[in-house]
């Protein structure tokens, strides 16, 4: 029996003990008519060598690419130390930290976490996690509507990444609350200060502004800070992590600062695994504190008046609160901000910029190499951090299943979600790809965008029909 | 010893950063960062050293038995993780085409297979993050499945009292009103009290059964009918699943929508407190609405499957595909315990709770509802120790740390005075709950002698009794340098 | 003296104490901070807010628990002690010297509803078994 360890001696003691001659007796309580539970279809047991040979053959299959996909989810050198300490079995194998005592383990680290990633953004207080980015912008939405109190209304660019903008949408329509698009400038790719003025006068309760935003571009932030705090809208900030290593930080935007920042922690140590688990992170001004989801790790001291950790202003939470809880939120995604705490400790603060700026010059570089292919240019003028929109002179799609058959993931297709666009794609080089890399890619490139726009020996001439 | 405390300006890991002279050229000045970042400057093995002295700090299922009643804390396999992190798997960009991940598809798929056939749902999304999210998306699908119907003045959702605080909340977040129900002496929902709240502007019923106090809800087809009789539907928490695998099924029950916690259930670890997963499992009627994006399989190729598939879907919950290095364990997991392993978990959880119901029954303990089978857990109250030593459940919890065990939940659920909720799993040996069992009966008595002792504990553990009222009052959530106030 | 006679209470768990000038004074119980254990926060309702009867207006937080704190009468909001905001512990302290805030009342005929403190007693004795 997998993971069972009872003899038929501990049964035959055990159920002494108890006074019944059978396991199935336990389960007298349960009305007869319910009584066993189907379980159609399951397939029988797999040992251990029979699973592995099974999952391994699949992974196989499966293979690697050359990636250049980001849009949310980037490919980063993690250091080998900072799984194999998060899988520690006393990080892996515990429960959150309610009894402190027993947890000064992941307290502490959740509190140094705390103290790095307030330092990244420059706000006063974060979390210990929430789900990912785009839940973590949800949250940060509720949050401003909570501490507004006078509007249910909230202004999102087109700018934020399209499928944050969707979990938006689901986790927050329940509650009464407005989402309202502010368009973008189609030859800088960032939201335009002026583009706000229709807006002006009305009541919002906050206004996101991300940094770089879905295009890999840098908005006017400190601009667009200052229109929210004119209106007495909140700021809630966007941010990618390792571009806050070069990046001004949400909280020094402009005269103020943004009220509350939030962001995908996966660039900090966690592997892209398909989609999850990453982490999102929520930082805020002290006096929002208190409507702030999630768990909060602080010092305090002991009977002995040593220093120690706790989790503290539990009273937010469900467990306390019930229906008048800051959010539902118990389970977060503690593990990975383990990692995320040793990933930001190894590299420290110079190294951490040195992956940001070398995500920059590769993204440059490839956006350069790339751009030398005839007919394919940037789809927009402003500033990038690690990502840039390439438009195509050719359908982004066919293009970008030659490139998988080359074993090239080549960006991601915005002929979905940004149809005006053209035949754009969203691509990115982290600091993992090499000179290497990019040749390749650009190489291949060349080629297939070469053959679809240069007219084949005996090709039909334009405007004849098939 | 924080980690700053350890830094050194200008200690370098020349090996974890890219060469130095890359010039961020790109970037205007007015968007650079000028304040220094406030991480440590250390070596890799200062790191590591600091980090493995914090892990040791922590107690663990791989370290001490934790019977945490409501988490179930059973044995995390290493298998699992080492399966889950192929380097195939690990790399795969959630941005990738299906066509590139088939392998990993076809886990997710029979995963959602497997989770299937367990609670006899119709059909499965793995999207939710949590068991939380799977709440949200539970209540989410009902209020879509009444508004679809038009069946709009459905504003309330019914919750036990004994419910975990999530689900009240969760409902909240869907944009209904909350209406308690009140529980029986016996622990089960008091049906007079449901059929008074029932009517034409109930959504919903959420219930946990086995119930949070460790008993199974024998009124259970009776509340179907009350519920679905007034026209609302029947949410099931997940949360102790593990008692009734293979046993019986939410399906059979009558519930039309589930959360299952993979995390609790399905074992995969719980890391400090995440990252878990909540699929949600639904019946035919709401199976359109079920969160986005659900694994596909058409001839012998998987697929996301995603608006245009469900255009009635709630929407999606979190940016890709939701925790899916969790649903790979749980897949490992699952496969490896076949159907007859499924069966044996309830029945061994459940053989161990009851016998160390009835060993701390023996030792003096009062067990809450004495007259009732425990589930997968049980609760002991000490209302009568505690007015008679002054001791109570917090302190008799943090004794057991003393002793190398992990307490059980303690004043959880509220209904019961000075409670502990324990659920010793079914990977525990009778050898360990009987060590338990006899560091129970010592506590006890050192109670009644000794009350100071066990009020005053713990008193092994790396830190004493830690100050929560101090850490409310005086917040300090973060570490500043001393010469560096912000 | 755990629940003073010369106030009024209600039952979940203010005491209301009527000044000569005709406002009444808010705080909570003896009996309500020793169910809630070491107060840590407590949120005012902002001067000059209407409050109708029964309504929610402040909040009181302690390390495991959190409770609202109603308007016991309706009418406006006068005063609000910024003593216990900055030293929640007060509560604990001196229950009846702590008080949170003050209100005039639109309606005086609210007073009579409340409970005298024999009534009190015996809600809170109740809440004990």
């Amino acid at each position: 029996m997998p993971f069972i360890p009872h003899t038929d001696e501990d049964i035959r003691e055990m159920l002494a003990a108890i006074g019944v001659a059978s396991i199935e007796r336990l389960f007298d309580e349960i009305p007869r008519e319910l009584r066993g539970g189907a379980l159609a279809g399951f397939p029988p047991a797999l040992g251990e060598m029979e699973i592995a040979r099974l999952m391994r053959g699949r992974a196989e299959r499966d293979g690697t690419y050359l990636n250049f996909i980001g849009a949310g989810a980037y490919e980063h050198h993690i250091p080998a130390a900072v799984w194999q300490v998060a899988t520690r079995g006393e990080f892996y194998s515990a429960y959150t930290p309610y009894q402190a005592e027993a947890s000064q383990g992941t307290l502490q680290l959740l509190y140094e976490y705390q103290t790095m990633m307030a330092s990244l953004v420059e706000l006063d207080v974060t979390n210990a996690s929430l789900y990912d980015g785009a839940s973590a912008l949800a949250e940060a939405v509720l949050m401003a509507v909570r501490a507004h109190r006078s509007s249910r209304k909230v202004l999102v660019p087109l700018t934020v990444h399209p499928a944050w903008r969707k979990v938006v949408r689901t986790l927050v329509r329940n509650q009464g609350i407005e989402l309202v698009e502010v368009p973008y400038c189609s030859e800088s790719g960032h939201t335009l200060p002026g583009a706000l003025a229709r807006f002006e006068g009305r009541d919002f309760a906050a206004l996101v502004i991300p940094q770089p935003n879905f295009f890999g571009v840098l908005e006017p932030v400190d601009e667009l800070t200052d229109w929210a705090r004119a209106g007495g809208a909140l700021a809630i900030a966007t941010v990618n992590p390792t571009a806050l290593a070069l990046l001004k930080p949400p909280g020094k935007w402009g005269g103020r600062g943004a009220d509350i920042a939030v962001g995908d922690g996966q660039p900090l140590g966690a592997p892209l695994a398909g989609g999850g688990p990453y982490f999102g992170f929520m930082a805020c001004r002290r006096d929002l504190v208190r409507q702030m989801p999630g768990r909060i790790a602080g010092a305090t001291v002991d009977a002995e008046g040593r220093r120690g950790y706790v989790l503290t202003l539990q009273a937010r939470e469900q467990h306390i609160r019930r229906s008048r809880a800051t959010s539902n939120i118990c389970t977060n995604q503690g593990l990975m901000v383990a990692a995320a705490t040793i990933y930001m400790a190894l590299p420290g603060p110079d190294g951490l910029a040195a992956v940001a700026r070398a995500c920059h010059a590769n993204t440059l570089a490839l956006v350069s190499r790339l751009t030398a292919v005839g007919g394919v240019a940037r789809a927009f003028s402003g500033a990038i951090f690690h990502e840039a929109v390439i438009r195509l002179p050719v359908p982004a799609a066919p293009v970008l299943n030659a490139l998988k058959a080359q074993g090239i993931l080549g960006g991601l297709n915005l002929a979905h979600d940004y149809s005006g666009l053209g035949h754009a794609l969203l691509v990115c080089a982290t600091e993992a790809r090499s000179e290497e890399d990019l040749a390749r890619y650009a190489e291949h490139l060349a080629r297939i965008v070469g053959r679809r726009t240069r007219p084949a020996a005996g090709a039909l001439k334009p405007g004849s029909k098939t | 010893m924080l980690i700053f405390e350890l830094s050194r300006p200008g200690r370098r890991n020349a090996a974890q950063a890219p060469a130095a002279g890359v010039e961020a050229s790109g970037i205007p000045a007015r968007c650079l960062r000028t304040q220094p970042l406030l991480l440590p400057e250390v070596s890799e093995l200062d790191a590591v050293r600091h980090y493995t002295a914090l892990s040791q700090k922590n107690y663990s299922i791989d370290t001490h038995f934790y019977p945490l009643g409501s988490c179930t804390m059973k044995y995390n396999p290493r298998v699992c993780n080492e399966l889950a992190m192929l380097p195939q798997f690990r790399a795969r960009h959630p941005g990738a085409p299906d066509d590139t991940g088939q392998g990993f598809l076809a886990c997710l798929f029979e995963l959602q297979e497997m989770l299937k056939s367990v609670t006899g749902m119709t059909q499965v999304s793995l999207a939710p993050m949590a068991g939380a999210q799977g709440e949200f998306a539970g209540v989410a699908m009902i209020r879509a499945y009444h508004d679809s119907r038009g069946d709009a003045p459905r504003g309330e959702i019914l919750v036990p009292d004994a419910a975990h605080g999530t689900n009240p909340a969760s409902a909240v977040m869907c944009g209904y009103t909350v209406r308690e129900i009140a529980t029986d002496a016996d622990g089960n929902v008091e049906v007079a009290a449901l059929k008074a709240a029932v009517g034409p502007r109930t959504a919903g019923l959420m219930l946990t059964n086995p119930s949070t106090l460790g008993v199974f809800e024998r009124h259970i087809l009776e509340i179907r009918d009350i519920v679905h009789g007034a026209g609302g539907l029947l949410y099931y928490d997940g949360a102790n699943l593990n008692a009734i695998l293979g046993r019986v099924t939410p399906a059979d029950m009558g519930f039309d929508v589930i959360h299952i916690n993979l995390h609790k259930t399905f074992s995969t670890p719980h890391g400090g407190g995440g990252p878990g997963a909540g699929p949600v499992g639904v019946n035919a009627r709401l199976a359109p609405f079920l969160p986005l994006p659900v694994v596909g399989r058409a001839k012998d190729e998987y697929r996301l499957l995603g608006e245009r598939d469900l255009p009635l879907s709630i929407g999606r919950l979190g940016a890709h595909l939701g925790n899916a290095g969790v649903l790979l364990r749980a897949y490992v997991y699952m496969r490896m315990l076949g159907a007859r392993g499924m069966q044996r978990v309830a029945d061994f959880a459940t053989l161990n709770a009851n016998y160390l119901m009835a060993e701390l029954a023996k030792a003096g303990f009062e067990v809450a509802f004495p007259r009732r089978r425990a589930s997968h857990e049980f609760i002991v109250t000490l209302k009568h120790l505690k007015e008679k030593t002054g001791v109570t459940a917090m302190d008799v919890a943090k004794r057991l740390l003393d002793k190398g065990f992990h307490a059980p939940t303690t004043y959880f659920p509220l209904l019961v005075p000075e409670c502990l909720l324990i659920e010793p799993t079914e990977t525990e040996s009778k050898q360990t709950l009987d060590a338990f069992a006899a560091a129970m009966k010592e506590i006890l008595e050192e109670a009644r002698r000794d009350p100071q002792r066990v009020k005053s504990a713990p008193h092994a553990t790396p830190v004493r009794r830690l100050d929560e009222v101090k850490a409310a009052r005086e917040l300090d959530l973060a570490w500043r340098p001393v010469n560096r106030e912000r | 003296m755990t629940t003073p006679d010369d106030l009024k209470y209600t039952k979940s768990h203010e005491w209301v104490r009527q000044e000569a000038d005709g406002t009444v004074t808010v705080g909570i119980t003896f009996h309500a901070q020793e169910q809630l254990g070491d107060v840590v926060f407590i949120q005012n309702p902002e001067v000059g807010r209407r409050v109708r009867q029964g309504e929610e207006c402040a909040v009181i937080e302690s390390v495991k628990a959190a409770a609202d704190i109603y308007a016991p009468v309706s009418g406006e909001v006068i005063a609000a002690s910024q003593e216990v905001v900055d030293k929640p512990e007060r509560v604990n302290q001196d229950p009846y010297a702590a008080w949170l805030f003050r209100i005039k009342p639109g309606d005086r005929s609210e007073l009579g509803g409340l409970l005298d403190a024999a009534a009190y007693r015996e809600l809170a004795e109740s809440e004990k078994r």
